[in-house]
């Protein structure tokens, strides 16, 4: 390796500034994007927020007023779904491989949870279109909510597994000690003690597939109307920003900045709000 | 103590059952989404066979499809966001890891993981009224611009992660012998970290890849193979994303699947890849 000490004091000290100044500058230029992003959703969504934004349906082009109320509730329901599917096979599944997943079938159920979570959204959204879509031969709130599910499995799986894993093995042991089965240990012992950070990562994992939009765009498509029937098609905020913004129409426009307010409020407040309860609530 | 020739179930046996149906139903649904896809997608494989990879014409009227616009599209988009977001972000990881210990490093870190958590979908409104107007109008380089934002994150997280994971006593040493803050990290940081700093940048570009909604509402979704960064494109992801709902015929979808099942197969392959290099260094996968 080339010697740097017998480069001169105030080489080195230039070389030094420059290195700084770098690392500063790109530091300072990656968040510009952040203020630009942020800066601009309030400052164009809010004059479009009003209170029948979130209680209205959509109005139709050319017609005052209207709001997104059908794909705020949307959003909610398919994201319900979606826990319904991730929250078990997340869960219990973590479980296992932290409690009994050393061998061989760990290894393999944690090599396709990982596999699962390199899968690009819209390919999952494919396969719910696929197996749910295309037997049922409609779209539906339920193929939505089934798609937002596959995604979340394995970020649940794996922060279940790790907190699990993180309780003091002499708490599992004090448990056996005093005569209670083991599934009861694991249950009401070691999942309670872990509990705090296992729904730090569900609420996050909530967050991340609310801003989902593409496995939504032919799985729960959208909706012009109220509908709570989880068979059929289902607005969401995501897919009606989506629509709202490649329109040519400027009030829908002014919609989809409004819609994006709402959702980046929902997202990143309770992104934020659960990292900083969490850091409370950790082991240390 | 009960005498039989057969163990007696226990609960344990049955929570342990119970959790393993659970956790084995993910290796499960793998492989049904693979099957699936393959199924789906054999009637256009059947039609076009490789050449599908290779030909540039797509005309869902005339049911003749080419995937050729779509890959390039994909990996140019994705390469000029690594050509942004890789100084970037290594820059904000070796100022969170290396250069500063103030308290500005934990709010700086927050702000780049909110970059992480705001939807792609208003990234594309953005991108649409925003960044697109300012650069010329909708094009492979304003994909590629967005793209670098939303991967910006990754790359600075699993950076800083691996310059954490290299042993402290080196840059103590090297400290030691008088080095500089830059000395330091180009003698002590930068060697041991390397692997490490190759997997982040390799996830950041398996991220870029399957990314959908943003690059649809900007790249101009125009299946033509241009040179210039500033002509519309189109990708893999966006093109399922526009036509999937509104496939004309059996070949279109199955076309389409066959799309997906590409960009499967390339995002897998590149974040195995990249988790293998983090592993390397940390010790844990990524």
């Amino acid at each position: 390796m080339e010697n740097n000490w017998t480069q001169g004091l105030g080489q080195r000290k230039l070389i030094e500034k420059i290195f700084l100044s770098a690392v500063f500058a790109s530091t300072a230029l990656a968040l510009v994007p952040l203020v630009l992003v942020l800066g601009y959703i309030f400052i164009k969504g809010a004059p479009a927020l009003n209170f029948n934004f979130f209680t209205q349906l959509p109005a139709p082009v050319n017609e005052p007023g209207g709001g997104m109320g059908n794909a705020i509730i949307g959003t909610f329901i398919i994201v319900a779904l979606s826990c319904l599917v991730g929250l078990p096979i997340g869960i219990f599944g973590g479980i296992w491989l932290a409690l009994y997943g050393q061998g061989k079938r760990g290894f393999i159920i944690r090599y396709a949870a990982d596999v699962l979570s390199s899968i690009p959204s819209i390919v999952i959204g494919i396969f719910a279109y696929v197996l749910i879509v295309a037997t049922m031969k409609r779209f539906s709130a339920m193929a939505g909510g089934f798609a937002l599910g596959i995604i979340m499995i394995p970020t649940i799986t794996r922060t279940t597994e790790e907190l699990v894993k993180m309780v003091p093995r002499s708490l599992y042991e004090a448990g056996l000690a005093l005569g209670i089965p083991k599934w009861k240990v694991s249950l009401k012992i070691v999942l309670r003690t872990a509990w705090a950070g296992i729904f730090t990562g569900i609420m996050l994992s909530v967050a991340r597939i609310m801003g989902e939009t593409a496995p939504l765009l032919f799985t729960a498509f959208n909706s012009m109307y109220w509908n709570f029937r989880i068979d059929e098609p289902m607005a969401s905020m995501t897919v009606q920003i989506y629509n709202y913004a490649i329109s040519p129409f400027a009030d829908w426009n002014a919609k989809a900045w409004a819609g994006s307010l709402v959702l980046v409020m929902l997202v990143l407040g309770t992104t934020v709000f659960v990292k900083k309860f969490s850091q409370r609530v950790y082991y240390g | 103590m009960r005498l039989s020739r057969f163990k007696r179930i226990t609960g344990d046996d049955w929570f342990s059952a119970i959790t393993f149906s659970f956790a084995a139903s993910i290796p499960l649904l793998l492989f049904l989404l693979i099957c699936l896809l393959i199924i789906k997608s054999s009637l256009g494989f059947k039609t076009f066979g490789f050449g599908f990879i290779v030909s540039s014409s797509w005309d869902p009227l005339n049911d003749v499809y080419g995937a050729l616009p779509f890959i390039y599209g994909t990996i140019i988009s994705s390469l000029i966001a690594l050509a942004i977001a890789v100084p970037l972000g290594l820059g904000c990881a070796i100022f969170l890891a290396e250069v500063t210990q103030s308290k500005v490093k934990e709010q700086v870190a927050t702000m780049i993981d909110m970059l992480a958590a705001i939807p792609s979908v208003v990234y594309g409104l953005w991108g649409i009224f925003v960044l697109s107007p300012f650069l010329g109008g909708p094009s492979l380089l304003v994909g590629g611009v967005i793209l670098s934002i939303m991967i910006l994150p990754t790359i600075t997280a699993i950076s800083r992660e691996v310059f954490q994971a290299v042993p402290h006593s080196l840059r103590e040493s090297a400290l030691a012998l008088g080095a500089t803050k830059w000395e330091t990290f180009k003698l002590a940081v930068f060697g041991p970290a390397l692997s490490g700093l190759v997997g982040a940048i390799i996830l950041g570009l398996g991220r870029a890849l399957g990314e959908t909604m943003a690059v649809t509402m900007v790249i101009g979704n125009r299946a033509n193979i241009s040179p210039s960064l500033f002509a519309p494109a189109y990708t893999l992801a966006s093109v399922i994303a526009n036509e999937f709902a509104e496939a004309t015929s059996e070949v279109n979808l199955s076309v389409l699947v066959e799309l997906g099942l590409i960009l499967l197969v390339i995002t897998v392959i590149v974040n195995g890849a990249a988790r293998f290099f983090v592993w390397k260094t940390t010790g844990h996968k990524a």
